[in-house]
């Protein structure tokens, strides 16, 4: 080679990477624009809901809209916010997540209440997956502490979907012998029957329906449902305990990214779409139990009845409940010795 | 050397040698063949339709996309920095030497989830210079300047590494000789140094090219995963191997494999070329 063409190469090289740096803003300068940051299996549900509300704002006010969607882990999502992934709306797991976001000051305190149902519009609940024909016969969250069998569940300390089933597991327990003490007992025995702790709930779901291990995966509703339509319903089947808790997967504007980007109509306007008939409807679709009824009834057969108790009322709130069972000492870390 | 077949250097027994070879070979078809393989099965599980549709999607376009864009800027700067580096630590004789060799070698020794997270730290909102991006409506993180920074500081090494011992042994006379005939200080180093290291600065290149892309946990922490616009390669697998798309995401993970491959028979076209060149040299030594 010589000295020529190593300087014609290099000219060459700089022209082709200057041309493609200059290029990414002209690509991304696009209209309007959303990023919803939201937590691991929401991707097919905000896939529907995005197209329909885009075409939804173009006919109410001529304008586009694109919205560009992130999806992790919930508690590493709100982390992300934080750590400024610039998040016009934010749709994840818990309220504590959220309230986590809330107290860095990007969301404004109180947010719950902005939207209707503890800004949550669409609600989901703990339900037990398990082997085809149910081989060990699991009906109700007592079955789950019996010797013999292995119950696959996430770490409540990394995953937000482990706490609601560990929390579940407790409050269940709690209603039915009213004593603090037992339900201690009670998940002790379950999580002695744990012997994978995985970090995160598709983590657990992997373990249960790729590896094969476990008798029992305790699942989001909708994760279940996905999980066996996709992976095979000649595989697995689907349990409904007789009370489970209601899972509320809150939304909120992050109010300190709206109004850097000017975008707090629209983002406001997205969430009012998620409570929306047309909204409910395609929720119910991706197995999200719907809040408005009429859209529920035609769904009954999705969903079926179960006696739900709230974290609110059972546990006082989620910040009280992440103290008392999450918070290193807690009552997880009492009752869960690894490896025993 | 070239030329010289299997020696015998120990007249070790038959068994230890079958025993080691047995060992060689099982590690190898266990850890690396058995996986490659595997990844190119499930990859063609569903067909060859699904296959090709799982690399045409636009999302997987964009993934590739911000890959090649990432290396084509992380690749250049960390040959450049890489260049002048080794030649300033080879050719120059100053007091703390070793330290800047050991910093160089850093990131080879510190895990890439901490340079993600030092990059956040640096530069996310409320980091050391956050406000201070946010004012000026810059963005770092969570964006391609974040992932190219993360990939640089993850494959900085490289080049460094692999022209410092060539540089080191090759010695400095051409190099004087050319500066007593009069050439000046970029004379000989693009008429004496780049033609002598060309191959193994080539060397170094290919497989900084090959980390940049195939880096996962520094670009993970940085990337936001903003599907089509943040998510690189390997967190498209990812993302497709946790939304159960297993056959999808095979399919992506075997273009790494195949880079891997593009890199394995690229440096070893390199390691021939260059071999093929200096044999005529070390032949005239005396």
């Amino acid at each position: 080679m010589t000295l020529d063409r190593i300087r014609k190469t290099a000219v060459r090289a700089l022209a082709i990477l200057s041309g493609l740096l200059l290029g990414i803003p002209q690509a991304s300068a696009a209209p309007t624009t959303l990023l919803n940051v939201s937590y691991d299996p929401t991707r097919e549900l905000y896939e529907d809901v995005n197209s329909a509300f885009a075409k939804e704002w173009k006919a109410k006010t001529g304008e586009d809209v694109t919205i560009r969607a992130s999806h992790g882990g919930s508690g590493k999502q709100a982390r992300a916010v934080i750590d400024g992934l610039e998040a016009d709306v934010v749709t994840l797991a818990l309220a504590y997540d959220v309230d986590a976001i809330a107290k860095a000051g990007l969301v404004k305190a109180g947010w719950e209440k902005r939207l209707p149902d503890r800004a949550a519009p669409y609600t989901s609940t703990i339900v037990f997956l398990v082997r085809k024909g149910n081989p060990k016969g699991i009906k109700d969250w007592p079955d789950l502490a019996k010797p013999g069998v292995q119950v696959i569940t996430p770490n409540p300390k990394t995953s937000g979907g482990a706490r609601w089933n560990f929390l579940a597991a407790y409050g269940d327990a709690v209603r039915r012998t009213q004593d603090d003490a037992k339900a201690r007992e009670y998940v002790k025995a379950l999580f002695r029957n744990v012997p994978v702790l995985d970090s995160g709930a598709r983590g657990s779901t992997t373990t249960f329906v790729e590896r094969g291990i476990g008798d029992v995966l305790l699942a989001w509703e909708n994760e279940a449902i996905l999980a066996v339509n996709k992976l095979g319903k000649d595989r697995f089947d689907i349990v409904v305990p007789p009370v489970s808790i209601l899972a509320e997967p809150p939304v909120a504007v992050v109010d300190r990214v709206v109004e850097r980007r000017g975008t707090a109509k629209v983002a406001n306007a997205y969430l009012e779409f998620l409570y929306s008939p047309a909204g409910q409807e395609i929720a119910a679709r991706n197995y999200y139990r719907p809040r408005l009824s009429d859209v529920a009834v035609r769904y009954e057969k999705t969903f079926p009845k179960v006696k739900l108790f709230t974290i609110d009322e059972q546990f006082g709130g989620w910040q009280k409940a992440q103290a008392t069972f999450f918070a290193d000492g807690g009552i997880f870390d009492q009752i869960y010795q690894p490896g025993s | 050397m070239p030329g010289r077949s299997t020696v015998h250097l120990v007249d070790d027994p038959a068994w230890v040698r079958w025993t080691l070879t047995a060992v060689a070979l099982g590690f190898l078809t266990l850890f690396v063949v058995a996986p490659t393989v595997l990844v190119f099965v499930e990859g063609l599980k569903r067909g060859w339709q699904v296959y090709v549709d799982a690399l045409t999607t636009p999302e997987a376009r964009d993934a590739i996309r911000l890959t090649l864009i990432t290396a084509a800027i992380a690749v250049p700067l960390n040959t450049a920095f890489g260049l002048a580096a080794a030649w300033w630590i080879t050719r120059f004789r100053w007091k703390g030497k070793t330290l800047v060799v050991s910093l160089i070698d850093l990131p080879f020794g510190v895990s890439p989830v901490i340079s993600g997270m030092v990059t956040v730290l640096l530069f996310g909102a409320p980091g050391l210079l956050g406000p201070w991006l946010q004012a000026h409506d810059i963005r770092i993180v969570f964006a391609l300047p974040g992932i190219v920074l993360a990939t640089i500081f993850v494959t900085f090494p490289f080049v460094a590494r692999e022209l410092i011992p060539f540089l080191e042994t090759q010695g400095t006379e051409e190099e004087e000789a050319a500066h007593i005939l009069g050439a000046g200080g970029w004379q000989i180093f693009f008429r004496v140094t780049l033609p002598n290291i060309k191959w193994s600065l080539l060397y170094g290149v290919i497989l900084c090219n090959a980390r940049a892309m195939g880096e996962f946990g520094a670009v993970s922490v940085v990337s936001g995963h903003i599907r089509g616009e943040t998510n690189t390669v390997p967190l498209y697998v990812e993302i497709l191997y946790n939304e159960y798309s297993f056959a999808a995401a095979f399919s992506v993970a075997s273009l790494l494999v195949l880079l891997a491959g593009v890199t394995l028979a690229a440096k070893k076209l390199v390691e021939w070329k260059a071999r093929d060149l200096r044999r005529p040299e070390t032949g005239s030594a005396p």
